[in-house]
């Protein structure tokens, strides 16, 4: 490795990270949070078993999985940040991005928490509703906690896909990892090496979320006594 | 007292309960007995609204509640907070101690200070000889010790009935023998208990009374001596035919 590349490399990680610090990683930490909420909102009502108006706001739910599923996520963030404001509605590229990723890892999220609580075996609603407690109690206190354990690893994805999907905020001026390397590659004529680092820096942070994951998943499978 | 009265279930075509009538007296033990199929369950599980018959009247104490009619949610939790379900598959929760899955419901349904609770699930698991598994998860244990503690987890709600669907069915022979001390032990000492088995040694140890059932009718409800006698032909048939599967 020449002399020049070396000085690229120190001088302009630190701008990446800095960049992973202000910008990946929160956009990713409040968008999933706040995704995994609408999530759980969303499988709770989609699951849920009211008639009458009530249906009404299951469809509109279905909509909103729908619609999120089955559009791309660029065009997504387009529309919301550069196409809503011609309806007067106008959101910060910030506001925009963390609207958009919620809502569409919302939508995903929703049919993993939806699948992991179908999986929970009807004996334990059973169970839970013979001893007198009523389907709220039953749905937190009995089938959530062990529906945790059977949607780690498909939420672990979504959280996982939702770090590099941040790239794509780039698109609405955020300068986040991205197009950091970007600027820095146009001046430096150095493409190959600065699109790298950007990709080390987001491996880097999948390699602890995948460490994390493990950690994890032992944890809320420790009364599983054999796993394969 | 509980009661049912021209009470009818109906999946699709057939007929899973038709017109029955029964008194499940007080401080008894009522045996559920009939071939597969025959509404053994439906019935039982009627009598904790996990089924809901079409039509009937059900008598709970002073609470009647008629099938044909929608049932308040409060009406629904207080029958179920008077009764204790013991199933097949055991069904404890997997996620929680021996001891939580005992202090569970004490706790968060009848809002009992955890070290009541507590206290009163240790002396329960001690009576069903599983003082030592408290702090074990439920798949540490063997299916006999798993149905124990779904009794004394049915128990720890102090209900005025026990019901128990085919409670030994998954078990061998020698965790049965456990578990059917228990349930004898319970019967003995007058609890209210309505149990359905395919064990008529069980049936003719602990009944006061039995009830038959084929094809969702009540073919005999009385005292177990004469319904040992093999009264009429169909019972002698059954009896016949499971006398033969347990040799």
């Amino acid at each position: 490795m020449s002399s020049s590349t070396w000085e690229i490399v120190t001088s302009s990680l630190p701008q990446i990270i800095t960049a992973a610090v202000k910008y990946t990683i929160p956009l990713t930490l409040i968008s999933f949070v706040l995704g995994l909420i609408l999530a759980l909102i969303t499988a709770m009502v989609r699951l849920s078993l009211m008639r009458g108006p009530f249906q009404i706001v299951r469809g509109l739910f279905w909509g909103y999985v729908w619609l999120f599923r089955s559009t791309p996520l660029l065009v997504q963030l387009f529309i919301v940040f550069f196409g809503l404001p011609n309806l007067g509605i106008e959101f910060s590229p910030w506001i925009a991005a963390i609207i958009t990723f919620t809502l569409n890892v919302g939508a995903y999220s929703s049919e993993t928490i939806r699948a992991a609580i179908l999986s929970i075996p009807n004996g334990q609603w059973e169970a839970a509703l013979t001893l007198g407690m009523t389907r709220r109690q039953v749905l937190f206190r009995i089938i959530l906690p062990q529906a945790v354990r059977v949607s780690l690893p498909p939420l672990s994805n979504s959280f996982i896909g939702l770090v590099k999907d941040t790239s794509l905020a780039s698109s609405i001026t955020i300068v986040e990892m991205f197009t950091v390397g970007q600027q820095i590659s146009a001046k430096t004529y150095e493409p190959l090496l600065l699109y790298s680092l950007v990709a080390l820096v987001y491996l880097v942070i999948c390699t602890v979320l995948t460490i994390l994951q493990s950690y994890l998943e032992k944890w809320t499978s420790r009364y599983v006594p054999t796993q394969h | 007292m509980l009661k049912l009265e021209h009470v009818n279930k109906i999946y699709g075509e057939r007929h899973a309960l038709n017109d029955v009538n029964i008194t499940f007296p007080e401080h008894k033990t009522t045996v559920i007995v009939g071939p597969s199929g025959s509404g053994k369950s439906t019935l039982l599980r009627s009598l904790n609204l996990l089924e809901r018959p079409e039509n009937g009247l059900y008598h709970f104490d002073d609470l009647t509640l008629d099938f044909s009619q929608p049932i308040s949610e409060k009406n629904v939790l207080q029958l179920r907070r008077q009764t204790g379900m013991v199933f097949q598959s055991f069904n404890l929760f997997p996620h929680l101690t021996v001891l939580k899955n005992v202090t569970e419901a004490p706790i968060h349904v009848l809002k009992q200070a955890p070290a009541i609770a507590t206290s009163t699930a240790k002396a329960l698991l001690a009576q069903v000889g599983l003082a030592d598994k408290a702090d074990q998860f439920p798949t540490a244990l063997s299916g006999g010790q798993q149905q124990r503690v779904a009794i004394a987890r049915a128990l720890a709600m102090k209900p005025k009935y026990m019901f128990f669907d085919e409670p030994t069915s998954a078990l061998d022979p020698e965790l049965e023998a456990d578990v059917l001390r228990v349930l004898l032990k319970l019967a003995q000492e007058h609890n209210s208990m309505i149990v359905v088995t395919h064990n008529m040694e069980f049936a003719k140890g602990v009944a006061d009374q039995i009830i038959f059932l084929e094809e969702g009718e009540i073919l005999y409800s009385g005292d177990p001596q004469t319904f040992f006698t093999e009264p009429t032909e169909r019972i002698h048939d059954f009896l016949s035919a499971m006398n033969f599967m347990i040799k």
